[in-house]
């Protein structure tokens, strides 16, 4: 048995693994195209902010760790795939040969279609390589524009200000993390951003980006003063992996069309992780969700399903922890609610002064994606009241009067303790 | 045979010894704040428990750790977080089902229970054994335990 | 380093939140809580201030211990010139909020002057601030503590907060936390609605740490758990039974007062016992007890969480009153029931709910209705005063009684003044079964004698818990005397003054002293505490806690003449029981005890005492 896992990132590295554990003998080879042993991008931020190496990066931590399970690394980008021959085509025209193939391929941040996006002192920050040339330029005091406040944005933010660089961000949402936090919460991160120094324009975008001098001069819609900046960061999304594919049979949509045994259209061939759009644990439907913890789960439904054991995801749930500059915030599920009439009932609890906020969302009795800042004490069992679909009965009522009250009720519900 | 904390609420009295003993194990002092064990207090029904990482084989916050700072203690089988190397990103503390992977802002990295090395100080402390370090076969986490499967997304047969 | 060394100054008159160092000085002479509190309170307050102007200072204090795995290390105390007496108070409360006030870096607060309008305190570690509190003003204590958790998203912070009782200024009103813990006694609940304080809310996440040894500490209050696991009293019948083990034994020995102390043997004692609150009702099969439950770091759990029976008349119609509350105590259980006649456990339980929930004492509230019971046997207060009958045994009166005193409404007004000023009202003072203006907890001194002595030379007024010689005379600790006699009895006070004291002062519980001497003691402060605590240090520092208070009321202008029980105590003997026929001799005991205490004929503390103590 030869499993080929394209992409080494957490979800590649993971299945691997996975796929060690449950076949001690099959060969396992783990291809990816950075010059990198894997690693992690959600440790890029903690890099840049110089609280750790490269080597801090690193996936696994121990040299020896993938000769000792027998994965084989091969740097290599793979440029075609062929799932009637069974083979993987890389770049300098070697061939592969496979039994199963994971494609673990991510995805790349993209770049807005706006003038001087091509500029040298113009960056995404996505890899170690893009984090490299950040740190050399976002010196102490450096003017740092950023484009979009996403989720991803807010964490490079976070990084950026460490660093003491002077930070304006635009974003054209009406908020920041408009696609992960409810309007209150994303309006009260942006106070807090500003309280801290961070200059944010909402429903906004940049035009066009001109070098003059040493300086980029970012124009702004609606004729808003131009911006000037020593550096730009571009954070304004990403797309899956999927380009090699063309004409390779396998069903696209926005990304990789998976089943819940994250499988593709074509037999032998799983994909998992950022590239996919895979079934969504409320939606029912193909969604994106580039997120580390759907990724690494997604990676061992494959895995199990690669070494023949049926196994199924429940869904892909979005999950979410940021820190803006202190401020740690959450998101889960399907946040902004469900409607009424399909039973839909929320709250929402607001303390602005002291950035204190909490919403809960329910679907009848069950407790669907809730929304919070400010918390740190026991926010898994939210994840852990979605993800069971557990029936809170009377607990519900109780929660829609304090919402404060879900560790009590995560154990009096869940875990029957009272 | 590894052993696991066993909880019986029923006996517990709310003194919050084990939350003492905890922090003071770990920390040096004696911090609520920073107990990896907490005790929830049922108003309505006059119950007390006590509540804490079951070192569950799932394991969700080391499979998500970015970074591989959550490990396994091959002695006492508990899953550990490495300050050395964690970063601080948080994302085990959302993943953990169980809400027993928590931030610390003071140190800017997670805490959970790492079950002291084998000997528990919770278990020690706690006068009315509502807390006992058993035979795992013993703990009844059973319960628990199944809970945690059906958080599983993955590694779970269909058929 | 066990304190931490700051103290938060409130004036409540300027909205302002200052700390300031605590005086380490007085640290070494006074340890914490009691002593030291009361060591500020009587060097900035004037002792003829009248207790509900804004000249009058609160101090909620700690000690050392708080906030430490020392057992029982939770306790907090309010200090202040009480409201009912006029005296020097200091009221001691378990549950959690000490300890978090203690984590988060204080180890006092010091209100002073009056807000202008209804405010909370709110604390996190070192930020401290006046909030509005109209919202809460008119709210209920369980309310309060609800609205202010789920206003800051917390359900961790602690709250101490006074229910309606103490905006309405009964003079009895408590500081309530944790729900169902209180600082109960002498109306310092009434003196916080005075300074329109509503509520102080605490989250504290610093911990304490830097004791002096931490190691030597951890193995000594290791070995003090030790000491209270093994004892009879601490480690098997608080537990089980709670302090209501106690209404069998005290009723068998003709101590417990009944109707006013018309009685010493309560006929209905069995049927609000510890005992009955264990056996399954009639009504619903289920027990009356849920739970027993602890305070902070106390591994005894003496605390009691019990249901009400859903039918019972009191709650029928009010599932917010279903739920699991505290109690009963045994203080209380007496209280409402054996002083009124009534054994309806079910109806103390109501009762004593609703004391908790709008911060009032049940024992001085019991027992004023109890004198109330007999005047209007007597025919004095007549049905439509009251605007209900109430004999002595009328469950019914009592719970509407608890109601309308809470709320202030027509004659709980004149409950909520205490025995004293209503007995007085209408013309029989010597119905009060008071001293210092504060009524009797639930041991009739004619049947323990030293309770008499006890009760007439307490600082705070009538109280039990300064010098428990229940411990000795009825339970043998440390060594058994006669309940009957008085000999002996000045030193025995005198010893449990001064011990109490110390306990008071270290942020423990005074329980532990059913297990635990000094000698238990000593240790766990040495080991915590920076200074060399030896047993002569303590002891002296028991002393002169003492003395500091006597001197406090003596400038307040209590004289030797209210160190003296009711008449009804001196004259009328019991009728039945062990003591039948004996009346209480304070007579004979005072002279005794103002000589062992190094006072003149007078009670004034000689030259010499005050100066061998430093005073
Ligand atoms: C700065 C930053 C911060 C983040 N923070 C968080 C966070 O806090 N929480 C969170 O949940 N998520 C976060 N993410 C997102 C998270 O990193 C991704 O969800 C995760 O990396 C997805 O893993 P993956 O293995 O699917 O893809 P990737 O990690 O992107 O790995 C895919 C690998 O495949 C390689 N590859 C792609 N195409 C080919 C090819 N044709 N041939 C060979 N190799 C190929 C890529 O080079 C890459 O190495 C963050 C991302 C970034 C950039
Ligand atoms: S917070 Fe630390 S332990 Fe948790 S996932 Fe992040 S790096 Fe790992």
């Amino acid at each position: 048995m030869r499993h080929l896992i394209i992409g080494n990132g957490p979800t590649g590295l993971v299945a691997a693994e996975t796929l060690r554990r449950l076949q001690p003998q099959a060969d396992i080879v783990l291809i990816g195209d950075e010059a990198e042993p894997p690693y992690s991008r959600m440790a890029i931020p903690y890099f840049l902010q110089g609280g750790i190496g490269v080597d801090g990066t690193y996936l696994r931590k121990s040299p020896d760790h993938y000769a000792k399970r027998r994965i084989q690394l091969l740097q290599a980008r793979v440029s075609w795939v062929d799932p009637v021959k069974k083979v993987i085509e890389l770049a300098d025209g070697k061939r592969e040969r496979y039994d199963k193939l994971l494609i673990a391929t991510g995805s790349h941040p993209v770049r807005p279609d706006v003038p001087g996006m091509d500029l040298p002192n113009v960056h995404t920050c996505w890899t170690l390589d893009d984090a490299r040339a950040i740190a050399a330029k976002a010196k102490p005091g450096a003017r740092v524009l950023q484009l979009g406040a996403g989720f991803i944005g807010c964490i490079i933010m976070e990084a950026l200000a460490a660093r003491g660089a002077k930070l304006t961000i635009v974003e054209m949402g009406d908020r920041m993390v408009p696609r992960m936090m409810t309007e209150k919460a994303g309006g009260m991160i942006k106070h807090w951003v500003e309280r801290k120094g961070v200059s944010v324009h909402v429903n906004e975008a940049i035009t066009a980006i001109e070098q003059q001098g040493d300086a980029l001069v970012a124009k702004v819609s609606r004729g808003g003063t131009p911006i000037v900046a020593d550096l730009v960061i571009c954070a304004a999304g990403v797309r899956p992996n999927i380009g090699f594919l063309a004409g390779s049979g396998i069903e696209i949509g926005r990304g990789i069309r998976v089943d819940n045994h994250m499988q593709t259209s074509v037999a032998d061939v799983y994909a998992a992780g950022d590239v996919v759009e895979a079934i969504g644990f409320h939606s029912g439907q193909p969604e994106l969700n580039a997120i580390q913890p759907n990724a690494v789960d997604q990676a061992r439904v494959a895995a199990h399903n690669m070494a023949g054991e049926a196994t199924v995801s429940q869904g892909s749930l979005a999950i979410n922890v940021l820190d803006t500059l202190g401020l740690i915030s959450s998101s889960f599920g399907q946040w902004w609610g469900a409607k009424k009439e399909e039973g839909g009932t929320g709250v929402e609890l607001v303390d602005e002064g002291n950035f204190r906020y909490l919403s809960l969302q329910f679907q009848d009795d069950v407790l669907i994606g809730a929304t919070s800042l400010g918390w740190t004490e026991h926010v898994g069992v939210l994840r852990g009241l979605i993800q069971t679909r557990t029936r809170l009965g009377a607990w519900k009522d109780r929660l829609l009067a304090d919402p404060t009250g879900f560790m009590a009720a995560y154990l009096g519900s869940a875990q029957k303790a009272a | 045979m590894q052993k696991s904390l066993h909880i019986d609420a029923s006996k517990c009295t709310g003194c919050l010894q084990c939350e003492m003993a905890c922090s003071y194990e770990n920390y040096g002092v004696f911090n609520l704040a920073k107990s990896r064990i907490k005790v929830f207090n049922f108003e309505h029904e006059g119950r007390k428990v006590p509540y804490t990482c079951t070192q569950c084989a799932e394991a969700w916050c080391m499979n998500a750790c970015p970074v591989d700072a959550i490990a396994i203690n091959a002695a006492t089988g508990a899953k550990v977080v490495n300050e050395a190397v964690c970063v601080g990103c948080k994302v085990c503390t959302i993943a953990c089902p169980f809400g027993t992977v928590n931030y610390v802002a003071d140190t800017g990295k997670v805490q959970k229970c790492d079950l002291c090395d084998g000997h528990p100080a919770c278990a020690e402390a706690c006068p009315t054994a509502a807390i006992t370090f058993v035979d795992s076969d013993w703990t009844g986490l059973d319960k628990m335990r199944a809970w945690a499967g059906k958080t599983d997304t993955a590694a779970r047969a269909s058929a | 380093m066990a304190w931490t060394r700051k103290i938060l100054r409130v004036d409540l008159s300027k909205g302002t939140c200052k700390a300031e160092p605590l005086n380490m000085e007085w640290a070494q002479l006074y340890l914490g809580q009691r002593g030291l509190a009361t060591k500020y309170f009587v060097s900035e307050v004037d002792p003829k201030v009248d207790p509900l102007s804004p000249a009058n200072k609160l101090i909620m204090t700690t000690g050392p211990l708080t906030g430490t795995p020392a057992s029982t290390g939770g306790r907090y105390s309010v200090v202040t010139k009480g409201a009912l007496t006029g005296a020097i108070a200091c009221s001691n409360s378990g549950g959690y909020f000490g300890a978090e006030l203690k984590f988060a870096g204080w180890d006092m607060i010091i209100f002073e002057g009056k807000s202008p309008k209804p405010v909370y305190l709110w604390i996190e570690n070192d930020k401290a601030e006046l909030r509005d509190a109209a919202h809460l003003w008119g709210k209920t204590t369980w309310q309060t503590e609800e609205t202010i958790k789920k206003a800051h998203q917390d359900p961790q912070i602690r709250i101490s907060s006074i229910g309606r009782a103490g905006e309405n200024g009964v003079l009895y009103a408590c500081v309530v936390n944790d729900l169902h813990r209180a600082a109960g006694r002498s109306g310092v609940g009434t003196v916080m609605g005075s300074k329109n304080l509503k509520a102080v809310a605490v989250r504290g996440t610093l911990g304490v740490g830097n004791l002096k040894d931490p190691k030597a500490f951890m193995a000594a209050a290791a070995a003090g758990k030790k000491v209270l696991a093994g004892n009879a009293v601490t480690g098997q019948g608080l537990p089980t039974y709670g302090t209501q083990v106690l209404m069998n034994v005290i009723n068998e020995m003709g101590a417990l007062p009944t109707r006013n102390h018309r009685d010493v043997q309560f006929e209905d004692a069995r049927k609000i016992s510890a005992e009955a609150m264990r056996e399954k009702r009639p009504t619903d099969g289920k027990t009356h007890l849920v739970a027993n439950s602890a305070c902070f770091g106390c591994t005894i759990a003496c605390g009691r969480i019990s249901k009400i029976d859903e039918t019972h008349f009191s709650v029928v119609n009010k599932p917010e009153y279903w739920g699991a509350n505290g109690g009963l105590e045994y203080e209380a259980a007496w209280a409402l029931g054996a002083a009124n006649g009534v054994g309806d456990l079910e109806a103390l339980q109501y009762a004593n709910l609703i004391c908790n929930e709008d911060g009032f004492d049940p024992i001085s509230f019991g027992a004023t209705v109890g004198a109330a019971m007999e005047l209007f046997e007597l025919g004095i207060i007549k049905k439509e005063q009251i605007g209900m009958d109430a004999p002595f045994g009328s469950a019914k009166a009592l719970c509407e009684l608890a109601r309308m005193t809470a709320v202030g409404e027509g004659f709980g007004k004149e409950l909520g003044m205490g025995s004293a000023r209503l007995c007085a009202k209408y013309g029989k003072p010597e119905l009060s079964m008071s001293v210092k203006g504060q009524e009797f907890p639930a041991y009739d001194s004619r049947g323990i004698q030293g309770m008499g002595l006890t009760y007439a030379t307490s600082n705070r007024g009538a109280c039990h818990l300064r010098s428990y010689t229940v411990a000795s005379e009825v339970l043998g600790i440390p060594v058994k005397t006669d309940p009957l006699v008085t000999e002996g009895k000045a030193d025995l006070v005198k010893a449990f003054q001064d011990a109490t004291a110390v306990f008071d002062s270290a942020g423990i519980c005074i329980f532990t002293s059913f297990a635990w001497s000094l000698a238990d003691v000593q240790p766990q402060l040495d080991a915590a505490c920076e200074g060399n605590w030896t047993m002569e240090k303590l002891g002296e520092v028991g002393e002169r806690i003492w003395n500091m208070e006597r001197q406090f009321n003596l400038a307040a202008g209590f004289t030797a003449k209210d160190d003296d029980l009711p008449p009804r105590l001196k004259t009328e003997p019991a009728k039945t029981g062990p003591a039948k026929g004996l009346v209480n001799g304070i007579d004979k005991m005072r002279p005794e005890y103002y000589k062992t205490r190094g006072w003149d004929a007078q009670g004034v503390p000689s030259k010499e005492t005050l100066k061998r103590l430093g005073l």
